[in-house]
């Protein structure tokens, strides 16, 4: 017995947009019979705008592959092409709060079946084409590349994982050791790009640096403070020290230092920088 | 909401006279049937009788009973001990279409001892070939486990005349009659069968405790090593009151056995012939005849098993699936990818199992319920609707 969330089972019991679109200009098709769970996806786009107006599905499968298609067409209604290619697999089971992790598969069929509709209506070859590459899992039909999408957007970690995600790995289990070899490749990939942004997000300049500073302090911190009948004032910004000064109520309040860097640190790792740390001075 | 419960072939409910046949045994009467005292010696006359009733059932003697956990230990209890007392033999004859129980066993035996497996294949009504039971059954064969009575699909084997082939190769012949017993008539005094095991909870006892029985003069060696319970054949003090509640059971399933029968393949029958009157596209699964009285298993094509089971469920139906997304693996039944049963039909596959307790108003009510769902979810498949729709207007 599958732990289905409320959602899963409104959408499964109650599934939206169900059929097919007479005048549909997109259509989506993956998954088999003998897979045993397969989406047909209509879209109606405006090729004016490129927004999408109208969205149904067909589906064969279980019952989160059903709500799965559900969610996808009320997610990419009112929704540009370009807007919705961002939708991930993720984001669908989100919405669903949440699959079970065995049935992740059935929303990378939603996301797999919307980038087939996006590359007929583009008049591109089908993704499934484009990404060919070679077959690893005979028995469910799934190359490399595919594993390697969704291992990377997915950042799967175990064969386990990578079949809960693409069914390779579910039947025979000779592809075992090939799966393994696919994820170390990933996540070598994902750990070098990681370091790579966290470099890009340095370069910003003192002078911007401490307004952004400024304005988090004035529009997140300092209201939050006087609420409690406190302030704070920024004196000076000295590479990652930030110097503020407490005023009010926060000068006698015995958890000053806890509200320092409980509020006022925390606020400016998260919005400005993750390095910055806060130091309180008398001013 | 009242549970229509056709799902006996996974687990059955305690008959009430069952429960009380137990109740003493928890509280009141708790001794050891190994004790010395009365209050513990005493027990064990409960226990011999439940092994008398027990015995009965079957046509055996009561020193034939070696009390066990359950279906799984009496499988592999049997297993095991024919492999030890014949080490020369090196072989096992069993089919593709075993419970995990047997099936898992055998491919652990030919991964880590060595054994040679042969895995005998069912057709499409899920029938053995008995000329290749034959010429896979030679003077290397050290056990022929054969199930009596296939769970997915009810489909019985000849296990019988496969007996008789075993012996004339000196090998054991096990039989897992865990879905056979109370539903299909035994006489165990009459038949060659060496093993044979059963499960408490599948004849309306309790869960956790079966049986395994040994047919007097057969070589043994125990399972479960420990104390010299179960005449040193069974290690480990006795669950009484899962003893006692196993050998009621059996009495009441002999007792009314022959009503019992008929109710339940007359039901089945009227289940079978609605659903297969009403739904388009829809196959049987196994035999029509050599199948045990309470089972149907049915292929729905272009739907998937989770799904119906899901609808099913909200209106209180109980019953099982082939399909894959039921199973936690991927992959959907072994059984009905082993008789060939197409990709079309496997993942739609339900089984409905009844028991003497199914009522006419219940298959009425699935009747009524069933049909409607199936048509629900295939007018939301991509598949066949050409086909479908022209065979789904003439309803
Ligand atoms: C054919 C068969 N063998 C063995 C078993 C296992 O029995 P138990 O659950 O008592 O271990 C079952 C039931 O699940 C069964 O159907």
């Amino acid at each position: 017995m599958w732990e289905y969330t409320e959602k899963v089972k409104e959408h499964f019991f109650s599934p939206r947009n169900v059929g097919q679109l007479e005048d549909a200009n997109a259509v989506g098709e993956v998954g088999s019979l003998a897979c045993g769970d397969a989406l047909k996806l209509f879209l109606k786009i405006d090729p004016q705008t490129d927004r999408i107006i109208d969205a149904r599905f067909q589906t064969f499968g279980c019952g989160s592959a059903i709500a799965s298609s559900s969610a996808l067409t009320e997610m990419v209604k009112g929704k540009t092409v370009d807007e919705a290619l961002k939708i991930t697999n993720q984001d669908i089971a989100d919405y669903l709060g949440g699959l079970p992790s065995e049935k992740m598969h059935c929303s990378v069929m939603g996301r797999d079946a919307f980038r087939a509709a996006v590359a007929c209506y583009r008049g591109e070859p089908a993704p499934e084409e484009q990404l060919e590459g070679e077959l690893v899992c005979e028995c469910f039909g799934v190359t490399d590349e595919q594993i390697r999408s969704v291992a990377r957007e997915n950042n799967l970690t175990s064969v386990e994982q990578v079949t809960n995600y693409t069914k390779a790995g579910g039947g025979c289990g000779q592809c075992h050791e090939k799966i393994k070899e696919i994820i170390a490749q990933v996540r070598g990939e994902l750990r070098k790009e990681k370091k790579a942004p966290a470099a890009a997000a340095r370069p910003m300049t003192n002078i911007q640096k401490i307004a952004k500073i400024q304005e988090v302090i004035e529009k997140e911190i300092r209201p939050m403070l006087q609420q409690d009948g406190g302030d704070v004032d920024l004196i000076d910004v000295d590479g990652n020290r930030v110097l503020v000064a407490l005023r009010g109520a926060c000068v006698s309040c015995p958890s000053a230092g806890v509200t320092l860097s409980d509020a006022v640190g925390a606020k400016l790792k998260e919005l400005v920088h993750p390095d910055l740390h806060v130091e309180e001075v008398s001013g | 909401m009242t549970v229509t419960y056709l799902d006996n072939n996974a687990t059955t409910a305690v008959d009430p006279r069952v429960l009380e046949a137990m109740r003493p045994f928890f509280c009141e009467r708790y001794g050891n049937p190994s004790s010395m005292h009365s209050f513990g010696g005493t027990v064990a006359r409960d226990v011999a009788r439940a092994r008398e009733n027990l015995a009965q059932s079957l046509g055996a003697s009561a020193k034939e009973i070696v009390f066990t956990s359950g279906g799984t230990e009496a499988d592999s209890t049997a297993i095991l001990s024919a492999l030890a007392t014949a080490p020369d033999r090196r072989e096992i004859v069993t089919t593709r279409v075993e419970h995990p129980a047997v099936l898992n066993l055998c491919k652990r035996l030919a991964r880590d001892r060595g054994y040679v497996v042969r895995w005998l294949s069912v057709d499409r009504q899920g029938k053995l070939d008995m000329d290749e039971v034959r010429s896979r059954i030679t003077d290397n064969t050290a056990i022929v486990s054969v199930m009596w009575a296939n769970n997915e699909t009810g489909v019985i084997f000849p296990v019988e005349e496969i007996s008789e082939i075993a012996h004339e190769h000196g090998a054991i012949m096990h039989t897992d009659a865990v879905q056979a017993v109370g539903k299909v008539p035994m006489n165990l005094e009459a038949s060659q069968i060496d093993f044979l095991s059963l499960s408490g909870h599948k004849l309306h006892g309790p869960k956790g405790i079966g049986a395994l029985y040994v047919r007097r003069g057969t070589r043994f060696s125990p399972f479960v090593v420990g104390g010299h319970q179960e005449s040193d054949r069974r290690g480990g003090t006795e669950n009484v009151p899962g003893i006692v509640g196993l050998g009621e059971a059996a009495r009441l399933c002999s007792e009314g056995f022959a009503d019992h029968v008929a109710t339940m393949r007359r039901l089945r029958d009227r289940l079978e012939q609605g659903l297969m009157a009403t739904v388009p596209l829809a196959h049987l699964n196994g035999h029509p005849e050599a199948r045990l009285p309470n089972t149907l298993s049915i292929g729905f094509e272009y739907v998937e098993g989770e799904a119906i089971l899901m609808r099913m469920d909200v209106k209180g139906i109980c019953a099982s699936s082939g399909s894959a997304c039921t199973s936690g693996s991927l992959e959907p039944s072994h059984v009905l990818r082993a008789m060939g049963v197409p990709f079309n039909s496997v993942h739609g596959s339900i089984r409905f199992s009844l028991s003497r307790y199914t009522t006419e108003d219940e298959i009425s009510y699935v009747l009524e319920e069933v049909p409607p769902i199936i048509r629900g979810l295939r007018e939301m498949s991509p598949f066949g609707r050409e086909y479908l729709s022209a065979v789904c207007t003439v309803q």
